[in-house]
């Protein structure tokens, strides 16, 4: 996994409630067995006409936004299917974080995974960062998760919570498989336990 | 100490933790289909690993797969095809149980594991799907996870992870007729919004809950995602034991009576302690339908649309006012009556045989709306198979239904079911997002009962009028 330390970038403000998972990565661009390529499909309903065009007033269609690896969105982003295509969208995109009031769950997760680092902060704060992502050219933010702060064009720190164990994993871009496998020997004295009339799923 | 039901499965299943409370979480089940599995396993490869536990493992088609009569010889979309191809390739490179297309056991993977008897009470379920939660009705801890996590079952069959939070509606009372579990969820997602399960596990207990037969339980913990929440719960009862009992997967003889021993123990303790209660009377609920494109913009049928100039928000009174664009619908004007193209009756919500016999009911005797083109998807070739068996097939085909094979068909635009843009269906499935059905499609969300009832009117319609 990527790891993240600190970012400084463009920040887009994306100032919509319930950006569901069908708004970040339509189901028809699903059928993909990768997990590279989907940047361009990244909000596709909102960022393109029916003819493949640009729609020219969405955001991350704009300058500097083309550019922004940093969202600032509303309130429960990410919410609907658990498709791991759409933190896979934002980060072929560009985006390594994404700044929202809340999060829905399996996309908060599924975001780590990616090395897509995802903020909740509260409404006040985001609005703050979302006037500051509308400034264009000046629209820079940093994130430093080591310090948890986004700091704020003007030099204002925002701090933000983080579970300790994602935080050390995405600092060190460790991987969870080889973590867990580290309590092999735990999960061998488990199944060994595990009761007699437990059906296996065998022989369809 | 008094313990919740959910407490008591994640308890069950802790492996090992770490210093910081994250959990080893030990997986019973897992659930593979087509879309969410190709980069997991493309990771296995990669790494030089094996799934851990096959007999834990199955894998089914339903995402992609066309639901027409001719789809085992049709040429599917190449895109689809190759999902399809990489899937079958997949389980069996790695040993994993499978129910092809041409197997009758084949069908929506949230209604294939139930109805095999592979879900069962107290056990830890996962799928990379997002209505995983519809296992919960069974008394077991289900939820959807993403590739990563596919990634990791397979690899070590667990899961590392925190608790959720507890929380507990109930609903008391008698639903009135008409209504059925779709009902109560809708109204419960309008109650609390598509944010307010976040963090938490849902657990549903009541009167009408206990009520419910294993169809209505597991729409309502199917949605418990478009409500927020981690999971949906139905404490195990003798409902769920008779469900379970002589299921192809389920255990036999003496292991079935040991098993519902212990299943007799899950039960959330007297005392236990919840995050957030919620209660609702299932008598004030009347049949629900949605207008909007969240699956929290609910309205009772006898209701009107909302008007954004009511709404103090601004940023919501925005996204009312495109909600209602979008959607084609004037603020105030009532929901029943609008005019609709298609009607849907399918989805891992409403598409098991009792939703079928419901939609029947209405059906019975009357034709399809001319305007209107209407789709029956079965849950399983299996229901497809006892639906025809009951005559429901030919309830419908008579009245002017499409009769389809199982699949996940038109709840989301991924195979060749689509609305076109600007088309309004009426559709029993969970999510009513924009362009879920197809690009531009329009949505309302409904029991399978006023699905039917819509199809043949033509209309979105009262269906406590016609029965
Ligand atoms: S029927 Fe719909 S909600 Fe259910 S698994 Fe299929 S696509 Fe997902």
């Amino acid at each position: 996994m990527d790891k993240f330390t600190t970012l400084t970038a463009i920040a887009a403000p994306l100032d919509i409630d319930n950006i569901d998972t069908d708004k970040i990565i339509p189901a028809r661009f699903l059928k993909t067995i990768k997990r590279t390529g989907l940047g361009r499909n990244l909000f596709a309903d909102m960022r393109y006409n029916p003819d493949g065009s640009e729609k020219a007033d969405f955001i991350l269609n704009r300058e500097p936004y083309r550019h922004a690896e940093i969202l600032v969105a509303g309130d429960n982003f990410g919410c609907g299917s658990s498709r791991e295509h759409a933190p896979w969208a934002l980060k072929d995109f560009g985006i390594r974080c994404v700044i929202a009031t809340s999060f829905a769950d399996i996309f908060y997760n599924n975001s780590f995974k990616n090395g897509v680092l995802p903020i909740a902060l509260p409404e006040e704060a985001c609005a703050k960062l979302r006037a500051d992502a509308a400034m264009g050219e000046n629209a820079r933010l940093t994130v430093d998760l080591a310090r948890q702060v986004v700091i704020r064009p003007n030099g204002e720190e925002i701090p933000f919570e983080i579970d300790p164990f994602r935080k050390h994993c995405l600092l060190n871009g460790l991987d969870d498989i080889g973590l867990t496998l580290e309590h092999a020997s735990a999960i061998d004295a488990y199944e060994a336990r595990m009761p007699s009339w437990l059906p296996k799923i065998q022989g369809a | 100490m008094a313990q919740t039901l959910f407490d008591k499965i994640w308890d069950a299943h802790v492996v090992d933790k770490t210093e910081d409370g994250t959990c080893v979480l030990y997986i019973d089940r897992h659930l593979v289909h087509e879309v969410t599995s190709p980069q997991a396993f493309e990771g296995l490869r990669m790494a030089g690993r094996k799934v851990r536990r096959v007999e834990n493992t199955v894998a089914v088609v339903d995402h992609n797969v066309p639901t027409s009569p001719e789809r085992l010889t049709e040429v599917n979309e190449p895109e689809s095809a190759l999902q399809i191809a990489t899937l079958e390739q997949n389980v069996k490179e790695f040993g994993v149980t499978y129910f092809p297309m041409s197997d009758p056991r084949q069908g929506i993977v949230h209604v294939v594991g139930p109805e095999q008897g592979i879900s069962l009470p107290g056990m830890t379920i996962v799928c990379g799907d997002s209505h995983t939660s519809t296992h919960g009705a069974l008394g077991a801890l289900a939820f959807g996870i993403g590739t990563s996590e596919v990634e990791h079952v397979l690899a070590t069959q667990t899961l590392l992870q925190k608790p959720a939070r507890n929380m507990l509606i109930r609903v008391e009372g008698k639903l009135p007729a008409g209504c059925s579990g779709k009902d109560i969820m809708l109204a419960v997602i309008g109650k609390i919004g598509t944010g307010g399960g976040t963090g938490h596990v849902i657990e549903f207990a009541g009167e009408a809950i206990r009520a419910l037969d294993m169809a209505g339980r597991l729409t309502m913990c199917n949605m418990s995602i478009e409500a927020g929440a981690r999971a949906g719960l139905i404490a195990p009862d003798e409902t769920t034991f008779a469900y379970i009992k002589d299921r192809p997967f389920a255990p036999k003889g003496a292991d079935f009576d040991r098993a519902v021993e212990y299943w007799h123990t899950l039960r959330s303790d007297a005392g236990a302690h919840y995050d957030k209660i919620v209660e609702l009377r299932a008598e004030d609920i009347i049949p629900q339908v949605t207008w909007g494109t969240s699956p929290e913009t609910v309205l009772p049928i006898t209701g009107t649309v909302p008007d954004p100039a009511a709404e103090p928000d601004e940023a919501r009174r925005g996204q009312m006012q495109r909600m209602l664009e979008y959607m084609g619908l004037e603020a105030g004007q009532q929901i029943a009556g609008t005019p609709v193209d298609v009607v849907f009756i399918g989805s891992c919500t409403n598409s098991r045989i009792e939703d079928l016999r419901a939609a029947a009911t209405v059906a019975k005797g009357r034709r399809v709306a001319p305007s209107v083109r209407a789709l029956v998807v079965p849950g399983s070739g299996l229901i497809k198979q006892q639906a025809e068996r009951e005559g429901l097939a030919e309830i419908f085909t008579e009245a002017g239904f499409e009769w389809r094979e199982a699949g996940c068909s038109m709840c989301l635009g991924m195979n060749p079911d689509k609305l076109t843009p600007g088309q309004r269906c009426a559709s029993t499935s969970n999510r009513n997002f924009e362009g879920r059905q197809g690009p531009g499609g329009r949505t309302h969300l409904l029991s399978p009962a006023m699905a039917a009832a819509a199809a043949v009117t033509g209309r979105i319609t009262d269906v406590r009028e016609m029965i």
